[in-house]
């Protein structure tokens, strides 16, 4: 996995639940040894394993379901100031939260047209009907699809509409993910439904930020 | 070929060319603007419109065109607003059909950053063929990764002077170790400076390991090691440089005089035993000096081994003493 999605997670907890339970996680699922004291870079890749046994160990230290912490994971990248940066990226994604529904399609492109080694699942998205759509994330680590779920709910917030998601579970990989389908992974399917694109003002979005000089 | 070239013409409303390419401008024969896309009014102002182009840009490359004709000809364009923020475009002329002057496409180029934040531009002013959002989206995202980089290379950066840290330190006394020595001693060679090198080491030494054990040792080393600090003067450098071989240095020395009074303070200090454990380790030191301006090239080979001869001087002398390396090469021993 990696390194900026292990960061991303360290800093999560470190960040909501403090220093000492990011330390007492990385000690448990032996962090420390195979990483030293700062944990995980940004810029390097990771085994799979260590992101595994940091996320269980986080779990059971923290007596928190998976599914729920992944969640919390993707509000997290959504609304910490220190990654201000990754909201923006995908508030580029589009005007109104439905258009930046769509622009999801794009993500996994765009991650890599950035950073060639992160590669995120592929994301689909139908729409079903009048305000209402599947996400399906393809064969894609187990649990991603809670860690969108949180993005969701928080960049709906951003743009200001009022949005019900709900993660459906996981199923067996759609036919044409034949290449990633040897990971022996599974797709994940969330339901979103739109109900009022503007219901409040949301966030202010600028295509060149603030800081630029 | 079927079909007759060249008849093929494009009618477009104003606001589906606009829609096309909001960044349009169109000449009139006479060099007037006589039209331009939604995001180019909002740039130029409406005043620009009926206006000559050359009033309102100031035209980069062609340098000059005597009719919006030889726009047409140049192949590509380079022009800056006359006003303040003075937005560079680039862009490419085509002629239009019937004597009706000259279409110009224009584009923000790598300054488009720049524009959109000078312009308050959104998505809505570029065509949805335009890869002006992914541009934008990119320069974010490696201004983001960049910044993870230097996070990384900060942390990388202190990791490193600490472990150089811990290798030039001797981790029993928290002096300096041989490498620390042997870095402060080519430093003070480079700079040219005089200095003085005094090479001491335990005498009795080998006794107190031997019948006290290692424990006892290290107790003296430490109580030595703090002999030592005490004893120099605030710029001093105190080394351990092997078991219990020690080398000081002096930067601005240009006599023996202070070294001679340093290795007084530590015989003196040494007089009244070092205890561990209520057992007394009594020891001494024999120590061996040079001045680098005895030498016309001083060399960090040549002065260790001449104060190595020196400290082995002293040794033969009875111990307990300095031996002093004068000019010639001759060694003079005294006990301070």
């Amino acid at each position: 996995m990696h390194g900026l999605v292990n960061r991303a997670f360290q800093c999560f907890l470190s960040d909501t639940f403090g220093i000492a339970l990011w330390n007492a996680v990385a000690a448990d699922a032996g962090l420390a040894e195979a990483l030293g004291t700062d944990g995980f870079e940004a810029m390097s890749l990771y085994d799979d394993a260590l992101t595994e046994a940091m996320l269980t160990a986080a779990c059971i230290r923290l007596s928190r379901p998976r599914e729920s912490l992944l969640e919390d994971l993707g509000t997290y990248l959504i609304w910490n100031q220190s990654l201000q940066p990754l909201r923006r990226l995908l508030r580029f994604g589009g005007r109104s939260f439905t258009e930046f529904l769509f622009s999801l399609e794009d993500l996994r492109g765009r991650t890599r047209l950035a950073v060639a080694e992160l590669d995120l699942p592929e994301l689909e998205l139908e729409e079903t009907g009048e305000g209402l759509f599947t996400l399906r994330c393809r064969a894609c680590p187990p649990g991603f699809g809670h860690v969108m779920a949180g993005v969701l709910r928080a960049l709906a917030d951003d743009y200001g509409a009022l949005v019900v998601l709900d993660h459906l579970g996981a199923a067996p990989p759609a036919p044409n993910g034949a290449e990633r389908r040897l990971q022996g992974r599974n797709d994940e399917i969330l339901s979103i439904a739109v109900h009022d694109p503007d219901f409040h003002a949301g966030r202010r979005f600028d295509l060149v930020g603030s800081e630029m000089a | 070929m079927d079909g007759p070239p060249h008849t093929l013409t494009f009618r477009l409303a104003p606001g589906a060319l606009g829609h096309l390419m909001p960044l349009y401008l169109w000449l009139a024969p006479d060099g007037l603007i006589r039209g331009a896309g939604p995001s180019l009014r909002k740039i130029m102002g409406e005043a620009a419109m009926g206006m000559r182009l050359d009033r309102v840009f100031d035209l980069r490359r062609p340098r000059r065109a005597e009719s919006p004709v030889e726009l047409t000809r140049a192949p590509a364009l380079r022009m800056n607003l006359r006003a303040p923020p003075h937005t560079a475009f680039r862009g490419v002329a085509v002629p239009l059909a019937g004597a009706e002057g000259v279409l110009v496409n224009l584009s923000f180029g790598h300054a488009v950053r720049e524009a959109v934040r000078d312009h308050a531009l959104s998505d809505t002013d570029f065509a949805a063929t335009d890869l002006a959002i992914e541009l934008l989206y990119l320069a974010e995202a490696k201004a983001a990764v960049m910044g993870e980089l230097a996070k990384t290379n900060a942390r990388l950066h202190g990791a490193k002077r600490n472990a150089e840290e811990l290798a030039l330190t001797d981790p029993l006394t928290g002096l300096r170790n041989r490498r620390g020595m042997d870095q402060a001693l080519s430093g003070l060679l480079a700079s040219r400076s005089d200095f003085a090198l005094l090479h001491l080491d335990l005498d009795h030494f080998k006794q107190v390991n031997d019948t006290l054990g290692h424990a006892a040792g290290d107790h003296v080393l430490t109580e030595f090691a703090q002999i030592l600090r005490e004893s120099v003067r605030g710029g001093d450098i105190v080394t351990r440089v092997g078991g219990d071989e020690f080398i000081l240095l002096f930067p601005g020395l240009i006599d023996y005089g202070p070294l001679q009074r340093v290795a007084g303070r530590i015989l003196d200090q040494l007089c009244a035993p070092i205890v561990f454990q209520d057992q007394p380790c009594a020891v001494g030191s024999s120590m061996g000096a040079v001045l680098s301006r005895n030498y016309p090239a001083p060399q960090a080979d040549r002065m260790l081994s001449d104060s190595d001869r020196a400290l082995y001087a002293s040794k033969a002398a009875g111990r307990g003493r300095l031996t002093l390396t004068e000019a010639c090469g001759t060694l003079e021993t005294i006990a301070p």
